[in-house]
């Protein structure tokens, strides 16, 4: 692909589908997994927030529920061994690398069997192993440490992809320019994508920022594009391009995916600042009954597929919460461990 | 100035009991109304009214030009005080959480705190900052931290933090008033106390410590939330016929030695309590001031009682674990006292 030309999200190999064409590219497997993703994140929040209004867990809680057709598809995309940086609201993520459910509701519930031991909860779950470099509490923040990450896959040569996840709130920071500048001048291989879910808290993502995300990859010299992050076989295209140009080596690219969040910015959240209109219309546009219904209409999957990732992934849920319950809590001789490597 | 400055304790008349947060958000709309150059800059303090609900109803009020968002852009926040108050404004800037103003270190640092004297006394920032500080609230490392330390150290800023709603109303309207650069730390876990405030107006003075409780066998200092750790400690403490007397310094920097060290050559004993990490925090500072001033006074080692070495942990055991409550105060004082370490 040419430098500095935009990912185009239009011109893909078209096919009569819904998912133009895209659908045709993706295996039955593919198909199941990018399903069972999809669900897996929307069933482990339902259940966390039970447990959180049952005063299961404390802390924050931001849900992801309506944008999951953006990870799954982006991390779809990705090879086992690629990384990913995350935020505040990164149960989707997490998942969608592939982290296992069980651990995470121990997290959430604080212990010692959780992801960090109990240490990190909802806001800071990480899995190095699988590539997950960290849910974020600040803002931002994991941009610079994806272009780092990135810069060390292009010194050891390792062939690997970084993913730095990050919402229409981190645009505005200092963080999201010196990292993407910095990784467009060093033509690393990450791809930045924004979950434009249009607001952060109550500030609407245009209020907070002067230009579209999509409309700065030109600044940067690099591509950047804008695509409906609810479809789920947009978002696997748009990120099937960019990581394999960072793969071999042409550099970064910019993607706002556009998403919304169905619940409010933490469980806690009850403040009116969209239109009950608003979020109807995105229900309606739910990331996972489109897919389903795109893969229903193309018979490549039928009902008892479904089914049989629903059963399954309602056995995962049940043994992730008597997992947490029963898990121990961390003993306070732990509290300074873990600071440095002994 | 036409009020009293010298009210340090809230008279014994006052009735009225208000929250924390509603007594900040009186002393904010109470200087507005003063003077029309204050203005309140931040994230989330308009429509969301405050991520702690200070600035609520604020906006609906004053409207969007003394009532700013801003975006996610702390280092801007920051910066926006500065030039605002350099060219005339009397800025009020929040950041949401103080963990948050380690993105704004440069403007905060270099730029706040030393523009007068790099500009050789010829500049003025009537500014203040304001930030939620403090754990107890299960949201893990990078949202409950005491980090007053690092801007006591700097010259050129000031470092103010509230145990009451009394105290917090009449130091916030101090700070506004200020021509210096304020930073007033204030405790989450306190935002919904109840407390005290006056009808009346009334200023609470800057770097004037205040005694919430007289005893006479040991002083502790302290500040913020862990006040009240201390007024919970010296009560159970009295039960046994210990008479603890605990001091709420208000300020941090200008620190009132003197009403330190009048506690401590009374009763001989101290135990410096705070809620940041013990090795480097700011009861160092203190402890060393009163051996440095007061040690033939001292009847055994000054204790200093802090947090564990360590990030604020997410799971409740571990973080209330990982910071003093009223039960290890209560054994601090008696360490104290029997001289055991
Ligand atoms: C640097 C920083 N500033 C402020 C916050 C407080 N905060 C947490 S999430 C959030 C909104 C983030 O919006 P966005 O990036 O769009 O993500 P979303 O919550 O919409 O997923 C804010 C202001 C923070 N965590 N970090
Ligand atoms: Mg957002």
């Amino acid at each position: 692909m040419a430098e500095q030309q935009p990912v185009s999200t239009n011109g893909r190999a078209g096919g009569g589908d819904a998912s133009n064409g895209v659908l045709e590219q993706l295996s039955d497997d593919q198909l199941r997994w990018i399903y069972l993703i999809m669900r897996r994140i929307r069933r482990f929040e339902e259940t966390a927030e039970e447990a959180f209004r049952a005063a299961k867990m404390r802390g924050a809680l931001h849900f992801y529920i309506g944008e999951e057709a953006t990870a799954t598809g982006v991390c779809a995309a990705l090879d086992d061994g690629d990384f990913i940086t995350s935020t505040h609201r990164g149960h989707g993520h997490c998942i969608a690398k592939g982290a296992r459910m069980d651990k995470m509701m121990a997290e959430l519930f604080g212990r010692t069997t959780g992801y960090c031991g109990g240490k990190g909860g909802s806001m800071h779950i990480a899995d190095i192993e699988l590539g997950n470099l960290g849910a974020n509490g600040i803002v931002g923040a994991g941009i610079p440490i994806a272009t780092g990450a990135a810069l060390g896959s292009k010194l050891r040569k390792d062939g690997k992809v970084t993913i730095a996840f990050f919402g229409d709130g981190a645009g505005p920071t200092g963080a999201f320019h010196e990292g993407v500048n910095v990784a467009a001048t060093m033509n690393l291989p990450a791809v930045f994508v924004c979950e434009n879910n249009q607001y952060g808290m109550a500030t609407h993502a245009d209020f907070a920022n002067a230009a579209a995300i999509h409309n700065r990859g030109p600044a940067y010299g690099i591509p950047s594009a804008s695509i409906d992050g609810n479809d789920l076989f947009e978002v696997y295209a748009t990120a099937k391009t960019a990581i394999d140009r960072a793969r071999r080596g042409e550099g970064p690219t910019l993607i706002e995916s556009r998403t919304y969040r169905h619940k409010g910015h933490t469980v806690l959240d009850q403040k009116n600042y969209r239109t009950k209109e608003e979020i109807a219309e995105w229900v309606a546009r739910d990331p996972i009954e489109r897919f389903v219904k795109a893969v229903n209409e193309s018979e490549r999957l039928d009902e008892d597929d479904f089914q049989a990732i629903d059963g399954q992934i309602e056995r995962e849920i049940e043994h992730a919460v008597a997992f947490a319950e029963a898990s121990p809590w961390p003993t306070v001789d732990v509290i300074e461990r873990d600071v440095y490597v002994e | 100035m036409a009020v009293s400055t010298a009210q340090a304790s809230a008279p014994e008349t006052a009735t009225r009991e208000i929250f924390m947060s509603e007594a900040l958000r009186e002393a904010i709309d109470e200087e507005m109304t003063r003077d029309p150059t204050v203005f309140v800059v931040g994230e989330e303090v308009g429509v969301w009214g405050g991520a702690y609900a200070v600035t609520q109803g604020l906006l609906e009020k004053w409207g969007p030009d003394r009532i700013v968002d801003t975006p996610i852009a702390e280092a801007a926040i920051a910066g926006l005080g500065i030039g605002a108050a350099l060219t005339g404004s009397r800025p009020i800037a929040e950041f949401m959480y103080s963990d948050f103003m380690g993105i704004a270190m440069d403007q905060i640092v270099n730029q706040a705190a030393k523009n007068r004297y790099m500009f050789g006394g010829k500049a003025k920032l009537p500014l203040t900052y304001r930030a939620p500080f403090g754990a107890g609230t299960g949201n893990a490392a990078q949202h409950t931290q005491s980090l007053e330390a690092w801007f006591a150290h700097v010259p050129g800023l000031k470092v103010i933090t509230a145990s009451t709603p009394y105290d917090a109303k009449g130091l916030l309207k101090s700070a506004i008033r200020e021509d210096n650069v304020v930073i007033m730390f204030e405790h989450k876990a306190i935002y919904a106390m109840r407390g005290h405030v006056p009808e009346g107006e009334y200023l609470v003075p800057i770097g004037v410590a205040d005694v919430k409780r007289e005893g006479d066998d040991v002083s502790v200092i302290t500040y913020a939330r862990q006040t009240h750790h201390a007024l919970e400690a010296a009560e159970q403490l009295a039960a046994e016929g210990i008479s603890v007397e605990v001091v709420d310094i208000r300020s941090l920097y200008p620190l009132d030695t003197d009403t330190i060290l009048r506690s401590v050559r009374k009763t001989h004993r101290a135990v410096v309590l705070y809620e940041a990490v013990r090795f480097g925090g700011f009861g160092a500072e203190i402890a060393s001031q009163i051996q440095e001033l007061a040690f033939d006074d001292l009847d055994a080692p000054v204790l200093r009682v802090g947090a564990a070495h360590a990030p604020v942990p997410f799971s409740e055991p571990l973080e209330q674990a990982s910071f003093p409550g009223t039960a290890q105060v209560v054994e601090s004082i008696r360490q104290s006292l029997q001289g055991v370490y």
